[in-house]
């Protein structure tokens, strides 16, 4: 039984007659349970008749315009037995014999709740999953509609509203149940049955994205983009693009009057279906982080690529996420740390913090034991880095770990060269030198990419360990951006103070290592 | 540091006027620093420096060359033969250096206007005269019409037995 009132009978009919589909009628008579929806389409339409049959006995003729046409347009059809007054028995009957002789596409849904939202659609949704392959607990379903949808819900709108301004029906717009949420009703319990059981919710990690689409109506739009210019800015690369968002906004803009100048009231009837395509699956980014040790000089953080050719094998986000990509079946990564080094500087010590976003794992839980094992995976491939503190983190926490970058003091060691000939006496005033403020203009080896500008950091102490007459060890501890190597060889006198000016001779750096990074994140993990 | 920066190549003869040589020095990401090479006439026979100003016009001061942002908005761009600053000696001799290539002048180097005897002794460190930057296109062309080191010291070595040629 439908929950249909009396006061429905003028809307079911006119959209009855308009072309609109048994469930599309269900949704402008705000029916909002959702069994209601989940009825065979035969059996829907066959309650909505009989449904007008019993009230149709109770009213009167709709008015004089639609008796009119009512008896000049249906010469054609022959009334089947009945002892109901012909005329609108008739008409109603003409569009039960479209729907049964042929294909008859909703005006209003473009099929979309007529033949697309049924048992094969559910089987093909869940195959789609199945072969993915991944690994959920829940789903949720996603729908993306043609954006003309709204269009004739609102050419719909207006043609019921028009007829029945006077009768104080207490339908709103918002009432009208949605194309999506009747879809989501009718389809959400069938796809759970061909998954076995799984809950298909409101909100999930798993995204599974049906999307439908209607060349033959996109026009729908398009005067839209004429009384609205503003909604529809093209953007630099492409042209005018109607999207549903757009779309909504012009809706909202225009106001009755104007849209019914522009667009058919009923629309029109359309002679193919919606198509529907490929569906998508989606897992929620997962994030790993750790800390990494770079022992190798010839090694760049990310890939080194100029005109589409490699300069330098692999790199360090190469070599920790192959594994990673694999140990959670992700199709992509987003590699970032708290800071870089240069290609030819090793980073020692504790290592430093980096973060991975893994996009559209297909597994997105793994064990403690399990990123232990990915751990040694990583370790194992190479000699040139390693990690630790392998973790899956939240997103939230990336934002820890870039604080690192601004903040957080970094520890190095430097060999440094002397053009003039030392002794271990020369170098021994640095190791008290305390917080010494730097003026760095941006280094030449960078400007090209970076803005011209002086930055100000401090290095808090160094220490200095004698080699020979022309080399010795500096260690430092600095503020976070400073640039080691322009204070040791001056960067033509750019950086200041620095080396050459302290010890007085040329100097320059033979060697750079990261000996910390003091970023108490991420959490430590015990081996 | 010194391994990225390149090709030290030279502008010999500046204008015209003998052994007034430029060398360039072109980093790998195409950054250009202009400064004396060793043979220019201003290092040589001992002068001092009485006045070195970026001012090489009424209009236009090379102090003035405001640059910002990534892409280095509002830099003055340069032609070959731009002047870039003009030295003037204590025996009252006057050189002007020039920019040699063309590009968008980033900075002029401001310590040598406060302490001129750095540009005498370091004319190829912390004496430089200007950075400039190519544009993208044109980073591996612009020194084409300049001398490699080893060119330029065949060119030097000339120089020395034409001058020492019985006239």
């Amino acid at each position: 039984m439908l929950p249909l009132k009396e006061k429905d009978t003028p809307i079911v009919r006119k959209l009855l007659t308009a072309g609109c589909c048994a469930r599309c009628i269900l949704r402008f008579c705000c029916v909002s349970v959702p069994a209601s929806y989940r009825q065979s389409q035969k059996d829907t339409l066959e309650e909505l008749q009989t449904f007008l049959r019993d009230t149709g006995n109770n009213q009167d003729s709709a008015g004089p315009e639609s008796t009119d046409k009512d008896n000049k347009s249906h010469d054609a059809a022959e009334s089947e037995a009945s002892e109901d007054p012909p005329n609108k028995k008739a008409k109603l009957e003409l569009s039960v014999t479209d729907a049964a002789a042929g294909p008859c596409v909703c005006v209003l849904c473009l099929g979309i709740l007529q033949d697309l939202c049924d048992v094969s659609q559910a089987v093909r949704i869940a195959d789609a999953v199945k072969k993915g392959n991944y690994e959920f607990d829940t789903l949720v379903l996603s729908v993306s509609l043609p954006a003309q949808l709204c269009v004739r819900e609102r050419s719909c709108w207006l043609h019921v509203k028009n007829e029945f301004r006077e009768k104080s029906t207490v339908l709103s717009r918002d009432d009208v149940i949605q194309v999506k949420e009747a879809f989501k009703w009718i389809m959400q319990g069938l796809i759970a049955k061909e998954l076995g059981g799984i809950a298909v919710v409101a909100k999930s990690a798993f995204e599974v994205s049906v999307e439908f689409t209607h060349p033959e109506t996109d026009s729908n739009c398009h005067f839209l983009a004429s009384t609205c210019p503003d909604c529809f800015k093209p953007t630099k690369n492409k042209q005018v693009a109607f999207t549903r968002m757009a779309v909504v906004k012009a809706l909202d803009k225009i106001s009755d009057a104007k849209f019914l100048k522009h667009f058919s009231c009923p629309p029109s009837r359309p002679s193919t279906s919606c198509t529907s395509r490929d569906v998508q699956c989606l897992h929620v980014s997962v994030f790993v982080a750790g800390r990494y040790n770079k022992f190798c000089r010839s090694l760049p953080q990310t890939p080194w690529v100029i005109d589409g050719e490699r300069k330098m094998e692999s790199s360090v986000e190469e070599l920790i996420a192959a594994p990673v990509l694999s140990g959670f079946r992700a199709s992509g990564f987003n590699f970032s740390s708290s800071g870089r080094e240069d290609v030819d500087v090793r980073t020692l010590g504790n290592g430093r913090p980096f973060a991975m976003e893994l996009v559209n794992p297909h597994r997105s839980h793994l064990s403690g034991e399990e990123m232990k094992q990915l751990q040694q995976t990583i370790n194992e491939s190479s000699d040139k880095i390693k990690v630790r503190d392998l973790q899956i983190v939240s997103r939230e926490a990336m934002s820890r770990m870039k604080e690192g970058e601004e903040d957080k003091t970094k520890s190095y060691t430097a060999l440094v060269w002397t053009q003039k000939p030392i002794q271990k006496d020369d170098i021994a005033f640095i190791d008290n030198i305390k917080d010494l403020t730097l003026d760095q203009k941006t280094p030449l080896r960078v400007l090209h990419r970076r803005a011209l500008a002086v930055r100000q950091r401090v290095i808090h102490s160094m220490t200095t360990r004698f080699l020979d007459p022309h080399h010795f060890y500096l260690g430092l501890k600095t503020q976070a951006g400073t640039y080691i190597k322009e204070f040791v060889h001056g960067d033509f006198g750019r950086t200041k103070p620095n080396m050459c000016e302290l010890l007085k001779t040329d100097t320059d750096i033979l060697e750079l290592d990261v000996e910390s990074v003091d970023v108490d994140w991420p959490p430590a993990i015990p081996e | 540091m010194r391994r990225q920066l390149s090709t030290a190549i030279t502008h010999d003869d500046m204008k015209g006027k003998q052994s007034e040589d430029h060398c360039i020095l072109q980093h790998s990401n195409r950054i250009c620093v202009i400064t004396l090479a060793e043979t220019h006439t201003v290092l040589q026979n001992g002068r001092a420096i009485k006045n070195i100003t970026y001012q090489i016009s009424n209009g236009c001061s090379r102090l003035n060359n405001k640059v910002s942002g990534k892409s280095k908005r509002g830099g003055q761009f340069l032609t070959d033969f731009a002047p870039l600053c003009r030295i003037t000696c204590t025996d009252d001799t006057e050189y002007t250096i020039y920019s040699c290539i063309r590009g968008r002048l980033l900075e002029v180097n401001e310590n040598i206007l406060e302490t001129p005897s750095l540009l005498l002794e370091k004319p190829s460190t912390e004496g430089y005269i200007a950075i400039i930057l190519p544009k993208f296109e044109e980073s591996k062309s612009i020194t084409e019409n300049l001398l490699t080191r080893e060119d330029f010291e065949r060119v030097v070595s000339e120089r020395s037995v034409t001058q020492s040629q019985p006239s």
